[in-house]
């Protein structure tokens, strides 16, 4: 299997350094869907420019990134094509093993599973093979690579990269078992971004089933754990915090970085739903909806942990994509990240009910979007109006996705416990309506 | 969510899109709706949006439109002697006026040779003056330009051109700087001139920096006159990309107009009262057709077609000498463009409170994106409906027993590669289709006895016509068999593309994505390897992108009452297609490579399905 992963990541390197060579890699590190202002890579050369001067990277408002990034890049700014390379590469690999792990894990607990006898006799249908499982790490290693969001995003040189790998490498570690790796990766992206706080549930969740810990709030061995999880999470995310402070001196970077993440003062356009919004919005509504939209990214965590807490890999897919829709500067990259999720789930696309629709709708977006910038910033015909108009349907595409996926699970495992063709209590077949 | 979530809901709308009815009530009711735009009742009247230029009342005083004539007597005479654009005689003209006057050269090759304006290496100068505003900090400019072309004509345009300058220097009211730009070689001046002011330079261009310059420019007018007298002023709108400027433009122009008692026309068309007649209303639709072709096309119509891209409203005014009695003189001309910078020059901010999507089937009624975006959604349904079609076959190959769950084995899905490889082979045809013709018209002027026009536009034919042999026949070495499946699965792929292509073309280029579902959308649901062959390859060849493009040569010479023999339209086709390589290697317009790279493939795709073996 190896061999396939290297030519995929040979054919991705290529073109993507065709692409840092050709005239659209300025075209593309200029859109803005590509890049928002946290990660744009202009951004990141002007806040260098500004540490190589001895000044604070932080003073005036074009620096958002964290201190770990722009000494990371101190060192390696001459090669950073190579190093977002490197990133992209080091993402799709993460994944692929961690799949992996997790499509081993599947397949031996289903066969536990079958060998007790515990699934219905009618569902054998819905068993997973072997031969259909074992392509699927390439398939998301493909899907991360190739996907042309990933590539736009590595071209534009966006920071978006770094924090889809450290996301990655959480999720590997996570999946290989190790609390503490996984404890430090969580802090990483937390520190990087904060939103990816809500992986703390899954992260947890997945580690207690590994451990064969009951999630009972009545056991201690499950406080204990939990406990320490938590302090190897803050305190990793409080030695990364420190560690930006002695590197840089001051304290800075809080408000800068995690106060406009959560304060979203640049609204320039982006493909989120935050700009249009709060450039709408009256000055003193603005700190109500700014919470009640923050809280929207974080509060799908409570119901979805609940739901979904004997499957917290599935769990770590929906929160990845609900960070990406939801968040106050969504970019293309972050959508690859759960887009190439998606195929561990091609086993649900029998129970996928507007997947033609949904795909229609994204596709027909992502080519509306620069056609729509074009006529609002260039010809000035169109306005504002007609890109949100799209970016609100390319988000409620991504929602319908999301949704679909989710229902697709949930009913799968319905049938695994209930039998495939259900019957009413008259006999007639029965349907399963999600109203 | 009930729609989307119930079973039997579902089961019912995919049931719909299995039957060809609503293909063929949609086609139909697109084209109906389309055409009723033209009908009056259907159409909004124009009102002024913008208050600056609405309520304001100014007055027109340009009392000398005599002395106006004799300086363009004495221009026509000064040009003549020079053999080209008397550039001296102008700066002194204009310097003696009180203007800052400013030279500008450029030069620029063409990739071949134009034959229709005979130039192919084009060297020239521009001359401006800028009128400095009085009244206010100059930050903001507006444009009067007038082309100096050769021969005999417009004359008179440079000369009402100085004349106002003259008569606007005296006055004190403006606010903003007005420059007065003669320019040489029609287009190919002001594109020079426009990216000198802008610095930038898109199309290789070689010219020297502007030494002066105002401020941001917010609205241009440029005047073409050929006579002393005219009996109408014709509005021309359309520019670069199908770009239009904003209505109140033409809702300025149409005001002055009324007031000054000056017959004024869209399209060369006069408006008609009778609109419940069947005259009135076929006049109408010849208009809005006309203006649906010129801005098909993707050409600046005008001067002003090449400021609309650096958001600049603009509009040429064409001065039309017909054998009517009604004659207006050229003070009543200089008084509607002395009313109209007037007007402009009392803007707060840019034209912006009207439309910028509209079409126009007379001067006073225009139709909004609103209205006229159903004609082509309704178009555009047909593919989303064949699409569905094809994925409820591609998914269900046994009849479905309930929500989504279907019995017995999922179809094996075709091969990425028996997919890949015509869309890739279609766009390399593209490719060759945009890059050959203008890289090999040397090689093909040495073999060929044709002139490098004529090379580059039969080779591009020629590439075209290659372009149906070549991909349903390599498809087939590559990847075997084709399956059933296989065909399916790319057609699926094609209808998606063809809509998305579609449908962004129609919003940057109504008309351009209009015309095109036309001819294209017919022969992309009906399209299956199971019909009789030769008959719908003539269909589809008939209704192919470089069809659509003859058929709208006859149609726009017949709507301009001058039809031709179809030798003729033949050489009129040719020379559209040189026309549209030359307007996008000179002025960036999009119309060829758009055809070219897009169009075209998308389109071979469907031609290979129908030879699917």
């Amino acid at each position: 299997m190896a061999a396939p992963l290297t030519l995929v990541l040979i054919l991705s390197v290529t073109i993507r350094a065709v692409l840092f060579r050709s005239s659209l890699a300025e075209l593309i590190s200029e859109r803005v869907e590509v890049v928002s202002p946290l990660n744009a890579w202009k951004r990141v050369v002007e806040g260098l420019a500004l540490l190589d001067l001895g000044v604070s990277p932080y003073s005036g408002d074009v620096f958002h990134e964290t201190p770990l990034v722009i000494y990371l890049f101190h060192f390696v700014v001459d090669y950073a094509e190579i190093v977002f390379m490197i990133v992209d590469g080091i993402t799709a690999v993460a994944l692929y093993l961690a799949v992996q792990n997790y499509n081993k894990n599947v397949f031996r607990k289903q066969k536990y599973a079958l060998e007790a006898d515990r699934y219905p006799h009618d569902c054998l249908e819905l068993m997973r093979s072997p031969k259909e499982m074992h392509y699927i790490p390439l398939k998301v290693a493909m899907f991360y690579l190739l996907n042309p969001f990933t590539i736009l995003s590595c071209v534009a040189k966006s920071t978006c990269g770094l924090n889809n790998a450290v996301m990655a490498l959480f999720i590997l570690s996570t999946l290989k078992g190790s609390a503490l790796l996984s404890a430090i990766f969580l802090a990483l992206a937390t520190y990087q971004s904060i939103y990816p706080l809500t992986l703390f549930a899954p992260g947890l969740l997945f580690l207690l089933q590994r451990l064969y810990i009951p999630v009972n709030p009545c056991r201690s061995r499950f406080w204990f754990f939990t406990v320490q999880y938590s302090v190897m999470f803050i305190g990793s995310l409080l030695v990364i915090v420190c560690l930006s402070f002695f590197l840089l001196g001051s304290w800075d970077f809080i408000p800068s970085v995690y106060g406009f993440i959560l304060s979203v003062p640049d609204l320039t356009p982006n493909i989120g739903l935050f700009w249009y919004f709060f450039a709408e919005m009256f000055e003193h509504f603005r700190f109500f909806f700014i919470c009640v939209f923050q809280i929207n990214v974080f509060f799908y965590t409570i119901p979805l942990s609940v739901k979904l807490k004997e499957h917290p890999v599935f769990l770590i897919f929906m929160q990845i994509a609900i960070i990406s829709i939801f968040k106050s500067y969504p970019t293309v990259g972050d959508i690859a990240l759960y887009m190439a999720f998606l195929p561990v789930w091609s086993h649900l696309y029998r129970f996928l009910r507007n997947i033609f629709l949904v795909s229609c709708v994204l596709l027909a977006c992502t080519a509306l979007f620069p056609v729509l910038w074009h006529l609002w910033i260039y010809a000035g015909s169109a306005n504002s109006n007609f890109y949100y108009a799209i970016t609100l349907l390319f988000n409620v595409g991504q929602i319908l996705l999301v949704s679909d996926y989710f229902y697709a699970y949930l009913r799968r495992e319905h049938h695994l416990s209930q039998g495939l063709y259900l019957r009413r209590k008259d006999g007639s077949e029965a349907t399963l309506v999600l109203k | 969510m009930g729609l989307l979530s119930d079973p039997n809901r579902r089961k019912a709308i995919t049931s719909l899109t299995l039957s060809v009815l609503p293909d063929v009530v949609c086609y139909l009711a697109g084209i109906a709706w389309f055409m009723g735009l033209a009908f009056e009742p259907f159409t909004l009247r124009t009102y002024m949006s913008e208050n600056a230029m609405g309520s304001t009342m100014v007055e027109e005083r340009f009392p000398s439109g005599e002395r106006a004539l004799a300086t363009a007597r004495e221009f026509a005479a000064h040009k003549k002697k020079v053999g080209g654009m008397p550039v001296d005689w102008l700066v002194k003209t204009m310097r003696a006026q009180g203007l800052e006057v400013f030279t500008q050269s450029f030069s620029r090759n063409l990739p071949f040779p134009d034959e229709s304006k005979e130039r192919f290496v084009v060297r020239g100068t521009n001359v401006y003056g800028i009128l400095r505003a009085p009244r206010a900090p100059r930050t903001e400019a507006l444009v009067l330009s007038a082309p100096c072309s050769p021969g005999n004509s417009n004359n008179q345009a440079v000369g009402l051109l100085l004349g106002l300058a003259q008569y606007f220097r005296s006055q004190i009211y403006w606010a903003k700087d007005i420059i007065f730009l003669v320019n040489e070689h029609d287009l190919i001046g002001v594109q020079a001139w426009l990216e000198g002011y802008h610095h930038t330079n898109i199309t290789g261009m070689g010219y020297t920096p502007l030494q002066g310059r105002a401020g941001s420019i917010q609205a241009a007018l440029s005047l073409e006159l050929n006579s002393d007298v005219v009996t109408s002023l014709d509005l021309v709108l359309e520019g670069l990309n199908g770009q239009l400027p904003n209505l109140d433009l033409a809702n300025l122009f149409h005001a002055f107009c009324q007031k000054l008692g000056i017959l004024c026309t869209i399209q060369g068309k006069l408006q008609r009262s009778d609109w419940d007649t069947v005259e009135g209303y076929t006049h109408s639709a010849q208009t809005m057709l006309l203006m649906v072709l010129k801005q098909a096309s993707g050409r600046p119509w005008g001067e002003h077609g090449l400021f609309l891209r650096y958001h600049i409203e603009a509009a040429s005014i064409r001065g039309v000498n017909s054998f009517r009695q009604y004659k207006t003189d050229a003070t009543s001309i200089g008084r509607l463009f002395e009313g109209m910078v007037r007007k402009l020059n009392n803007l707060l901010e840019r034209l912006h409170q009207s439309y910028f999507f509209y079409l126009m089937p007379s001067l006073t009624r225009f139709v909004s994106i609103g209205y006229y975006m159903p004609a082509f959604g309704l178009l555009t349904t047909i593919l989303l409906l064949r699409a569905l079609d094809l994925w409820v076959h591609l998914g269900t190959p046994t009849p479905v027993t309930e929500d989504g769950v279907g019995e017995g084995e999922s179809p094996s899905s075709p091969g990425l590669l028996s997919v890949l490889t015509p869309v890739v082979i279609s766009h390399l045809t593209g490719v060759a289709l945009y890059t050959l013709p203008v890289l090999s018209q040397e090689m093909a002027v040495e073999h060929f006895p044709v002139s490098e026009t004529e090379a580059v536009v039969l080779t591009a034919i020629a590439i075209y016509t290659a372009g149906l042999a070549l991909p349903h026949n390599t498809h087939r070495l590559i990847s075997g068999e084709g399956t059933e499946q296989g065909w399916r699965v790319l057609k699926l792929v094609a209808l998606l593309y063809l809509a998305v292509l579609l449908g962004c073309t129609a919003l940057i280029n109504f008309s351009l994505g209009f015309i095109l579902a036309v001819t294209l959308v017919p022969a992309a649901a009906c399209v299956t390897p199971h019909v009789p062959k030769a008959l719908s390859a003539v269909a589809m060849v008939l209704l192919s992108p470089g069809c659509t493009i003859l058929y709208c040569v006859f149609l726009f010479q017949e709507l301009q009452e001058v039809p031709v023999s179809l030798a003729e339209g033949w050489m009129l086709f040719l020379s559209v297609i040189s026309q549209g390589i030359l307007d996008h290697a000179l002025y960036g317009s999009l119309v060829y490579p758009l055809l070219a790279l897009l169009v075209y493939p998308c389109w071979l795709l469907f031609w290979n399905i129908l030879f699917w073996k």
